[in-house]
């Protein structure tokens, strides 16, 4: 088959440049950085931080021994008198005094920290803490109740959202996180579309003004050309992506090994440091496991199918209509006035995303993933919400079957297209190609 | 036996007739000239051989059969306006153009680098088309024409771009081709190649075939006869030459021998290019 012979070096050449090797190894770099960049930033900011020595004077005496060290600062309690204490953090003895100042009537409520250089939140939040227990702790014992029982009896009440669906059961819901990830899926789509959608373009008016299309229509057909280089581009794409996963992956592992929190997922366990230290009740940590829970909860491997699937439909649709626009024009400046119209289609359910997401059964969202110049784009946005298997069957029918139709179409344009030059087109002019 | 035959082929684009009723019957082995003016639908009527458009009505034979998708292996073809990929590497694409052609990566490789030596150019085979002048690409383009050595042979205007020494190495290049057996079909202006070349040619305009044959029989067809006469009087003047329309040379002769010594003797006959300005010129009126 000549088309295989096409499809390998429409594929060769590509992955042959420079730039496709630049972007593919670039790519991964890039997103594992944004993978550990914050990680990394949060575990190097701790390196540096030098323990901070904070004197404590406490007036009251209430407090003494009773404020913790932590990873970062170590409490002394001393004598001195606050003024003196002040001298010392000028000095630079220490990098700050608390002081707690003595009351007579009831139990001391307020502290001043005095310190040269600005006190975290955290620090204070974790003295905040502190002094907060022991007081509480003084209050209950002073009106006879035991705190061990306040303690068990604590409670910290979660409530769930669920939502019920006929496919897996019970599904918590988390609408942020997924509206996030469907609008990324969505741009990721959106732009792998038009890249190699442009690409076809780029290819097919490159023939044309190279003036080798002649050579190679007199050799083979020009649906096989057309069809060998929308392929051949498709497994650039593709072996793109792959390269991109597997590296990704390969750099996280690496990269995890160097860092001190130990794997990539549980980049999480570096943030849950400043949350305990900030002390937030136990109960609210939660929101992080919850996090956990939901990218957990979401079948990615499914997403993953419905992306591929759907980058190929979109893929395919969208690039016969720019092989036809390729054949069509002379150069490419004279290619906006057809790829605007067209990219408008895949643009609607783009800035409609946040519409999409709010409701993501509505009929506008479900029509967004069925019209086949919209769905790649619209079906992202809905999928980490859950669609129902029949409404993905269908809509990737309906793209298929589009693809094809264009495809043979757009082959009807490029046909008479290629060897035409020196004509300026309109679109009245397309549609009689298609004619003809 | 005529290896390709185009029987009544017609085209239209849209209102316009491009090619209208052409017939034509080029031997085995022969060389034949296609020639017209721009715009006189010799390229359609190519790019129906190269099954690239279909004609409406009419049918072309080749070696006897009407033409197959099969036949593309069989014919070679050098467009007017051609070009390669610009980014790719000489031998590659040389090698990729043949394989279209049907040909074997193996069997492509191993002829072409003989074709490059021959040619002297084996040393391009690793460089980048880009690198190379028009005139290196117009002779890697004619190698792969006829690398997979077909049957028909299609050049359309071959020589353009081309210095003298190698518009010589090419035409060498043609009629060696042909004594091997190929049969040529030669579209091109440059009406001094087509007497050195054509056995037989054809002069179309506006899609309407004016004119068929030989060439030494379209001349004969046109000469005006008119002779051009040297002698030397045998009063002892200088050489006297003058030109002289005659129905009857040998009562001509006889004249001259009257009057003089004869040096020369020679008929006109037209030049192709003036066959072609004058039946163009008068088929436009």
């Amino acid at each position: 088959m000549k088309i295989g012979i096409i499809i390998e070096r429409e594929y060769l050449t590509r992955v042959k440049k420079r730039s496709f090797l630049l972007i593919t190894f670039l790519a991964p770099i890039f997103f594992a950085a944004l993978m550990f960049l914050p990680a990394l930033l949060m575990t190097q900011a701790e390196k540096f931080d030098e323990k901070k020595t904070i004197a404590v004077v406490d007036e009251s005496t209430m407090f003494i021994g009773k404020i913790d060290d932590t990873d970062f600062n170590t409490f002394i309690y001393v004598d001195y008198s606050i003024d003196n204490a002040k001298n010392l953090v000028k000095d630079g003895v220490y990098d700050g005094v608390l002081y707690i100042p003595a009351t007579t009537l009831n139990v001391p409520t307020n502290a001043e920290i005095y310190s040269e250089k600005q006190i975290p939140m955290s620090v204070t939040s974790h003295i905040r803490s502190s002094m907060k227990n022991v007081v509480e702790r003084q209050k209950m014992l002073a009106s006879g109740i035991d705190p061990e029982i306040v303690k068990a009896s604590a409670t910290s009440i979660n409530v769930q959202t669920i939502r019920m669906s006929e496919k897996d059961g019970e599904q918590k819901s988390f609408g942020e996180f997924e509206f996030i990830l469907g609008l990324f899926l969505a741009l990721v789509i959106y732009f792998v579309i038009f890249i190699f959608g442009s690409q076809v373009m780029r290819g097919v008016i490159e023939e044309k003004t190279n003036r080798i299309i002649e050579v190679i229509v007199s050799s083979v057909k020009p649906f096989e050309l057309m069809m060998g280089k929308i392929i051949g581009i498709a497994l650039v794409g593709l072996t793109q992506f792959l390269l991109w996963g597997v590296l990704t992956l390969a750099l996280s592992g690496v990269a995890s090994a160097f860092l001190p929190t130990q794997d990539v997922f549980s980049a999480g366990s570096v943030m849950n440091q400043p949350i305990a230290e900030m002390g937030v009740q136990p109960a609210d940590t939660g929101a992080l496991t919850e996090v956990f829970e939901v990218i957990n909860s979401i079948n990615f491997s499914d997403i993953l199918w419905c992306f591929i699937l759907y980058f190929i439909g979109g893929y395919f649709l969208y690039s016969a209509m720019f092989a036809a626009i390729g054949a069509a024009v002379d150069n490419e400046t004279d290619t906006q006035q057809f790829v605007t119209p067209i990219s408008l289609l895949l643009v609607i359910p783009m800035v409609s995303s946040s519409v999409i997401a709010a409701a993501p059964d509505s009929s506008f969202a479900l029509w967004m993933s069925m019209i086949p110049f919209t769905s790649p784009v619209g079906m992202m946005l809905r999928i980490p919400f859950g669609v129902p298997i029949w409404q993905v069957v269908v809509s990737v029918a309906i793209l298929f079957i589009t693809f094809i139709v264009f495809t043979w179409l757009a082959s009807k344009v490029y046909r008479t297209g290629i060897l035409m030059y020196g004509k300026k087109v309109s679109w009245k002019e397309i549609f009689k190609w298609i004619k003809y | 036996m005529n290896f390709l035959e185009i029987n009544n082929v017609s085209k239209s684009y849209g209102s316009k007739k491009v090619l209208n009723d052409i017939s034509i019957k080029v031997p085995q082995q022969s060389i034949y000239g296609l020639l017209g003016p721009n715009g006189a639908g010799k390229t359609t009527l190519i790019r129906i051989l190269n099954q690239i458009t279909m004609p409406d009505t009419g049918q072309v034979l080749l070696n006897g059969h009407p033409l197959t998708p099969n036949d593309i292996a069989n014919i070679g073809y050098l467009p007017e306006e051609r070009g390669l990929y610009k980014k790719m590497k000489v031998g590659e694409q040389a090698i990729y153009l043949a394989q279209l052609k049907g040909m074997s990566k193996k069997e492509a490789d191993k002829r072409l680098r003989q074709w490059f030596v021959k040619f002297g150019i084996a040393s391009w085979w690793d460089k980048k088309v880009e690198e190379l002048s028009k005139g290196m690409q117009q002779k890697v383009q004619f190698i792969v024409t006829v690398i997979h050595e077909p049957k028909l042979l299609i050049f359309d205007e071959p020589f353009s771009g081309f210095d003298p020494i190698n518009v010589n190495l090419l035409k060498n290049e043609i009629l060696e081709l042909r004594d091997k057996g190929a049969t040529i079909l030669f579209s091109t202006h440059n009406m001094s190649s087509v007497e050195e070349l054509c056995d037989n040619i054809m002069l179309i305009n506006k899609g309407e075939k004016i004119l068929e044959g030989s060439v030494y029989d379209i001349k004969q067809r046109f000469k005006s006869h008119s002779y051009d006469v040297v002698y030397k009087p045998f009063d002892g003047s200088e050489e006297t030459k003058l030109t002289v329309s005659s129905t009857n040379p040998n009562e001509l002769i006889r004249e001259i021998l009257e009057k003089g010594e004869l040096v020369s003797f020679n008929e006109i006959l037209p030049s192709m290019n003036e066959i072609f300005i004058n039946l163009v010129s008068s088929s436009n009126q």
